[in-house]
């Protein structure tokens, strides 16, 4: 087992390093760079800027040489100093900015993930222990609304009600005095008083979603007969739901958290900037179009090792409560 | 012996009624069931599938599968101060009907692998219900897990308890769940098909496993099964049920010796008929030995990595010919049809198969094209009736597809040649358009034998063909096969467990043991007084189906590592 994982942990390294080398080829790949952008911004602008000084713009940033030793330095410096490089945008050091946004991301989808489960998992249970009862068909009416109505339509819808109705700052996580202010309890209640908006909305369509499958999971497991051995022993028959057919119908789930993480920074796109959600999906998203490639790139790291992360998380996991794969 | 005071009753079970609603109405899969068991006594129920044998032995305990229901009668259980408690008026999810279950009833099931929980230990699961019933602590509990483990013969039970069922053979499972069963001692055991999924050697020894503790522990013991050769082994009294009807209820003696229903007598009929040769057969004159073989394997050897399946197999099979194939599971039986069928690719060895010009080639070494055109002549047909059709194909379609495939017949033609087959395997041809699941387990294996022979074969290799089927469908499946036979010329490999089924109609039979073929003779020499050791140890195993022949003591297991070296293999 412990040999397992340190054989895992050292074919990371190597796919650490192709991802990111593809995911900068990849964010280098449309015509232009930054600068390119940035011309022509100013000249939307109806600033004029000379080739001279675009060139000496590249220059600066190191565009004008070729793209592996660009990438190189990238690398270099990411591994001796930790550093991400600069944002041409922000004009600030990579790693500066996407501390805080990862925190703030990583706190918001930790929520809501909890949330979902705690709502989903029993309903499911519920739903299929009580296949085709009123309850049963209220919750599928309920998960199929929930899977049907896009998530900036309920967030849009949600934001309405809150701010026409109760009178609630909406947008963003943080009341504007409290934006930039540094960390304080005042500023903690502040967060959870505007995180349970888009916890709502987030968990609502994966709610949605993980009944069905946690429904599915245990209508499978329910007729094995190890569920009527269990009944035949005697057990209540809540106890022996929760020891037998829901441990083995949650297997499937931890298979999912290798991509629960990477999630993190690249899903909920469209609900962030409907929110104007200070969480990294917004900033990749702008950092791509501004062909802003450390930054971008950065990010695209940063999904990649979650990703690698995510899955040997869920494979230890797996191993952890399924003897069947721990002994193999 | 003189007739003492019949002992009370300890269950008594009266004009019982089980029903499922379905979409279409009321199913009743139990109706007006009545039988009571004494103390120390066994009852077996025997029924084919469908009688609701099963659903009257879950009745008991109120653990009939959602949706159905007890609608009437009572089951009345003696407890220690004589009372009567009727577990049918209980709350299928109430305390008193939990402190039954495990407690003074306990049940055994069929396929005791997935009986047991893939997740949690075997231990955990005993000592769970020791916990629960006994309220023991847990160092208590795991001790007497321990000693249960030991009881019921698992070696080192101090490691086996914390072992998982599938770290565990399928007749150590079994044992198993005997001793989780019997954990809290008691009064009843219920015993649903336990040995239906075992060999015959590990079941012989289950069989024993549970007599023992029965008379150790004073124990009542309802045996759930569809092999009338167990019954005549263990029982005390029989009900016969067919179709959630008891059909005839009565001491064991009466039942085999002195059936009075039709459908009792056609059940121990269909036995009985398979403890001799088929007629067919008796009365055909022998295979002609010394004609070229049709098919002619030497030195047939199959590896999976370090596992040899298959250890230098030499056997001939000669034209028009049924050859046995015998062994445990996991003796090499299957794979050596596969690799005949070159479902493999054999590790080693020849496979000369006599095409019908005469040309000899060697399947083993076949390839492309050539191997194709071998393949038409030789076809499979294989045990699971219900997996074996696509069950989104007609039965048309599935009997046409070899014809497809091979470019021969299309459209109306075709469909004649389709009603034609089903013809010959005794289906009704109006019936072609309709899709597997509207027939039966026999129907099927029918429709699996005309697909077999849809394209002429010469050879055919049926896997365990009957061994899915009820008895009584068994031997009609068998004379099917042999009266194609005849009419086709065929030559069979038929590859089965059972003893009974290779007499009736295999003239040759080979005895497989861990990869190799330790006997070959004509089959009532095999099957009656076999020369190889581990072959007597087989047919010892088998129950007869006579309650008037219940020596357990000639019953003994074979194990190559005891024998003299040179008794080992032949061939």
């Amino acid at each position: 087992m412990l040999r397992f994982i340190a054989k895992r942990f050292l074919w990371m390294i190597p796919s650490l390093f192709a991802v990111s080398f593809l995911a900068f080829v990849l964010i280098q790949l449309p015509p232009g760079d930054y600068v390119t952008t940035y011309v022509a911004t100013l000249a939307s602008s109806n600033e004029i800027v000379d080739q001279n000084a675009a060139a000496q713009l590249r220059e600066r940033f190191g565009l004008d040489q070729p793209m592996i030793v660009q990438y190189s330095k990238w690398i270099w410096g990411i591994v001796t100093r930790g550093d991400f490089g600069l944002s041409f945008e922000w004009q600030q050091p990579v790693s500066g900015l996407i501390w805080e946004r990862m925190a703030l991301t990583l706190v918001l989808a930790v929520v809501s993930l909890l949330v979902t489960w705690a709502i989903a998992l029993p309903i499911g249970v519920y739903s299929a222990v009580r296949k085709y009862s009123i309850g049963d068909y209220g919750f599928t009416i309920f998960s199929f609304l929930g899977l049907s109505i896009p998530s900036f339509l309920l967030a849009l819808v949600l934001m309405y009600v809150a701010a026409v109705h109760f009178g609630q700052s909406v947008g963003g996580l943080f009341s504007p005095e409290y934006e930039n202010a540094p960390w304080s309890f005042g500023k903690l209640l502040d967060l959870l008083h505007h995180l349970w908006l888009p916890v709502i909305i987030l968990a609502v369509s994966s709610t949605a979603s993980l009944i069905r499958v946690m429904r599915a999971n245990m209508l499978d497991e329910l007729p094995k007969p190890y569920v009527t051995t269990a009944r035949a022993k005697g057990l209540s028959e809540l106890r022996l739901l929760l020891k037998y057919p829901m441990r083995i119908a949650l297997n499937p789930f931890i298979s999912t958290i290798a991509w629960l993480l990477p999630n993190l920074i690249s899903g909920s796109v469209v609900v962030a900037i409907v929110l104007n959600l200070p969480t990294a999906a917004p900033m990749l998203l702008q950092s791509l179009m501004a062909q802003d490639m450390y930054l971008a790139g950065a990010f695209v790291l940063l999904i990649c090792a979650l990703t690698l992360i995510g899955s040997l998380i869920s494979d230890i996991l797996l191993a952890l409560v399924d003897p069947r794969i721990r002994l193999e | 012996m003189p007739q003492v005071e019949p002992t009370p009753p300890l269950l008594d079970v009266r004009d019982l009624v089980t029903e499922f609603p379905t979409r279409t109405g009321v199913f009743t899969a139990v109706n007006g069931v009545s039988f009571s068991i004494a103390p120390g006594k066994t009852l077996c129920v025997v029924g084919e599938s469908g009688s609701g044998k099963s659903v009257t032995a879950r009745s008991i305990l109120q653990i009939v599968d959602q949706p159905g229901r007890i609608a009437r009668g009572q089951i009345l259980l003696r407890g220690p101060d004589g009372n009567m408690l009727d577990l049918a008026m209980l709350d299928p999810r109430g305390r008193a009907i939990r402190a039954v279950r495990g407690a003074r009833i306990a049940m055994i099931f069929q396929e005791p692998m997935s009986s047991l929980s893939p997740v949690h230990t075997v231990g955990d699961q005993i000592i769970e219900a020791l916990r629960l019933h006994l309220r023991m602590n847990k160092t208590e509990a795991r001790a007497e897990a321990i000693s249960l483990l030991g009881q019921v013969e698992i070696p080192d039970p101090q490691k086996a308890v914390d072992r998982y069922a599938f770290e565990y053979s399928g007749g150590m499972r079994q044992r198993a769940m005997i001793a989780m069963a019997l954990a809290c001692k008691p009064q009843l055991l219920i015993a649903d098909e336990p040995t239906t999924a075992l060999d015959v050697t590990t079941q012989a020894e289950i069989l024993d496993l549970i007599a023992r503790l029965q008379k150790a522990h004073g124990m009542a013991v309802l045996f759930i099964t569809h092999d009338m050769g167990v019954v005549a082994q263990i029982a005390d009294d029989v009900l016969v049920m067919n179709q959630g009807v008891v059909k005839e209820y009565g001491p064991v003696e009466q039942i085999f010796h002195a059936p009075k229903d039709d459908y009792t007598k056609m059940l121990i009929g269909s036995v009985l008929k398979l403890e001799h040769k088929a007629e067919a057969r008796a009365s055909r004159p022998p295979i002609d030995m010394t004609a070229t073989p049709i098919l002619d394997i030497q030195g047939l050897t199959m590896k999976f990595g370090e596992f040899t399946a298959l250890d230098k197999v030499s056997i001939t099979l000669q034209p028009g010919e049924t050859l046995g194939i015998v062994g445990e599971s996991g003796s090499g039986k299957t794979t050596m049809g596969r690799a005949v069928m070159r479902l493999y690719d054999p590790s080693g060895g020849r496979i000369l198969y006599r095409r019908a010009d005469g040309a000899q080639v060697d399947l083993a070494e076949l390839h492309g094209s050539d191997l194709k055109a071998v393949r038409r002549e030789l076809r499979m047909v294989f045990q699971d009736p219900f997996g074996s059709l696509n069950p989104r194909m007609t039965v048309a379609q599935i009997i046409a597809e070899p014809l497809l495939v091979n470019g021969i017949a299309r459209g109306r033609q075709l469909d004649e040649r389709v009603c034609h087959l089903m013809e010959q395997v005794g289906l009704n041809p109006a019936t072609r358009e309709r899709y597997p699941h509207a027939f039966s387990g026999g129907q099927r294996q029918r429709i699996g034998i005309a697909r077999a022979i849809t394209l002429n074969p010469r050879v055919i290799v049926a896997d365990e063909a009957t061994s899915a089927l009820d008895v009584s469908v068994r031997s009609q499946v068998l004379d099917l096969l042999m009266r194609l036979q005849d009419e086709l010329g065929l030559a069979y490999i038929f590859i089965s467990h059972d003893i009974g089924v290779i007499r009736y109609m295999c003239d040759r039979v080979g005895v497989m043991y861990r990869g190799q073929l330790v006997e070959v003779g004509a089959a009532d020499k095999v099957c009656n007084n076999p020369d190889h050791p581990y072959t007597q140890a087989l047919l010892s195993a088998i129950p007869r189906p006579d309650p008037r022949d219940r020596d357990r003591s000639r019953r003994f297991r074979y194990r190559a590592e005891d024998q003299p070296e040179p008794a080992r293999a032949v061939g």
